[in-house]
């Protein structure tokens, strides 16, 4: 119940703020967009490079979105009230990355197969290129939340989140990029899709208590 | 609650040492002392939202404390009425329509408005924070300068709130400059 307690709202703040929102997704976009133009038409540059590049700016994608996780809740003292003494903070962080994932991550999963096709991607690619990133998003979320629990009592802390998350994020990229370019030559990419939902339980398992954690540093000022 | 051979360190600096005291159902202890001297940190100690440097704070009761501090802990996007919802719902108690009115109405607030936090006025957005206290089943109350921002009828809210609580048997730690009105109250003085 607190999971969605605390999903319900946020959520609900996510739509108040739905500009800000935006932003994770927009940029998604446009530097799918930018990839095109750069590229060009030649379909021999392209192919099964543009599952790579669809995959790794849904990762920064991601990244830029981790960044304003925990901030408002740090800042207008809602952070605080989650971390009281005997507070259970692994079913609000279960509700907050919930959350946090359909607004940053779903509507990319959503978007691939565009972003693909714009980039001229082989058809046969992107179903697999949509289900490595449906189970690969959100086992970014969970890293990034580790990285922005880290840094949110720093004030700015944009630049030293990536320089936490990235590294972390490197095994997620490398067999969700391996699933596309796999399925973009034919083969089945089933062995990669499992790795990355073994990722994905780790995460969850294990991120909720390492931001909780984290953020307990976060008030020590 | 008690506090044995408290002491505190913030940014390299020393802010008290050897503070001792209990606190037991019914009773009110008002922490005093000059700005700077400790007293938020007092109390974010005790609610488990900073680390002692030694001694040792035993919160004796099952529940979670009640914290008000110098944050509002409301979300200004939100309305008061889902701010509290959302305060009881994190506690595990159902967040039922009907309490958190009356916990608003309490206050001095129509939580029936649609109005967010954000647009609401200082003293507003405080009230809005002390619904916490009138909706709360919590055994321990912390609460840092609750007096700030309020107007007479506020402050008189505030009083009555502690004396309710007192009174049924729950305790109270408040930081203020101010007399709180309960008979019987225990004092802590915190040296500069």
């Amino acid at each position: 119940m607190i999971v969605l307690a605390q999903a319900g709202r946020d959520l609900r703040i996510a739509f108040r703020a739905r500009g800000e929102m935006a932003h994770p997704v927009a940029f998604f976009a446009l530097a799918v967009t930018l990839f095109g133009l750069g590229l060009g038409s030649d379909l021999q540059t392209l192919g099964a490079v543009a599952v790579v590049v669809v995959w790794v700016i849904a990762l920064l994608a991601c990244m830029l979105a981790a960044e304003s996780l925990f901030r408002r809740d740090f800042e207008d003292g809602t952070l605080e009230q989650m971390l009281l003494h005997g507070r259970p903070i692994f079913l609000a962080v279960l509700g907050k990355l919930a959350a946090h994932w359909c607004v940053s991550g779903l509507p990319l999963v959503l978007f691939a197969p565009v972003a693909g096709f714009m980039l001229q991607a082989p058809m046969q690619a992107l179903p697999v290129l949509v289900a490595s990133l449906a189970i690969g998003t959100p086992t970014l979320t969970a890293i990034g939340a580790v990285a922005a629990a880290l840094t949110v009592g720093l004030g700015r802390g944009g630049l030293l989140l990536a320089l936490i998350a990235l590294p972390l994020y490197v095994p997620v990229l490398v067999f969700g990029a391996s699933a596309s370019v796999v399925a973009a030559s034919g083969l089945s990419a089933l062995p990669q899709l499992l790795w990355l939902l073994a990722m994905l339980v780790a995460a969850l398992t294990f991120a909720p208590f390492a931001v909780g954690f984290a953020l307990r540093l976060s008030q020590e000022y | 609650m008690s506090v044995r051979d408290l002491a505190c360190t913030a940014g390299g600096h020393r802010l008290f040492q050897g503070i001792g005291f209990d606190v037991g159902p019914g009773e009110l202890m008002e922490v005093r002392g000059p700005n700077g001297s400790g007293k938020t940190t007092l109390l974010r100690c005790i609610a488990g939202l900073f680390t002692e440097e030694s001694g040792r704070v035993d919160v004796a009761v099952e529940e979670q404390p009640l914290y008000l501090g110098h944050k509002p802990g409301l979300s200004p996007l939100l309305t008061p009425l889902e701010n509290l919802r959302w305060y009881l719902a994190l506690q595990g108690r159902e967040p039922r329509r009907e309490d958190c009115l009356s916990a608003l109405r309490e206050v001095g607030l129509n939580g029936s408005r649609a109005v967010p936090c954000g647009s609401l006025s200082a003293g507003q957005q405080r009230r809005a924070a002390l619904a916490r206290l009138a909706a709360s089943s919590a055994p321990l109350w912390l609460l840092d300068e609750p007096f700030a921002a309020l107007d007479e009828s506020g402050r008189g809210i505030v009083r009555s709130l502690v004396r309710t609580q007192c009174g049924g048997g729950g305790a109270v730690v408040c930081t203020t400059h101010e007399d709180l009105g309960v008979a019987g109250a225990k004092r802590l003085e915190i040296a500069a």
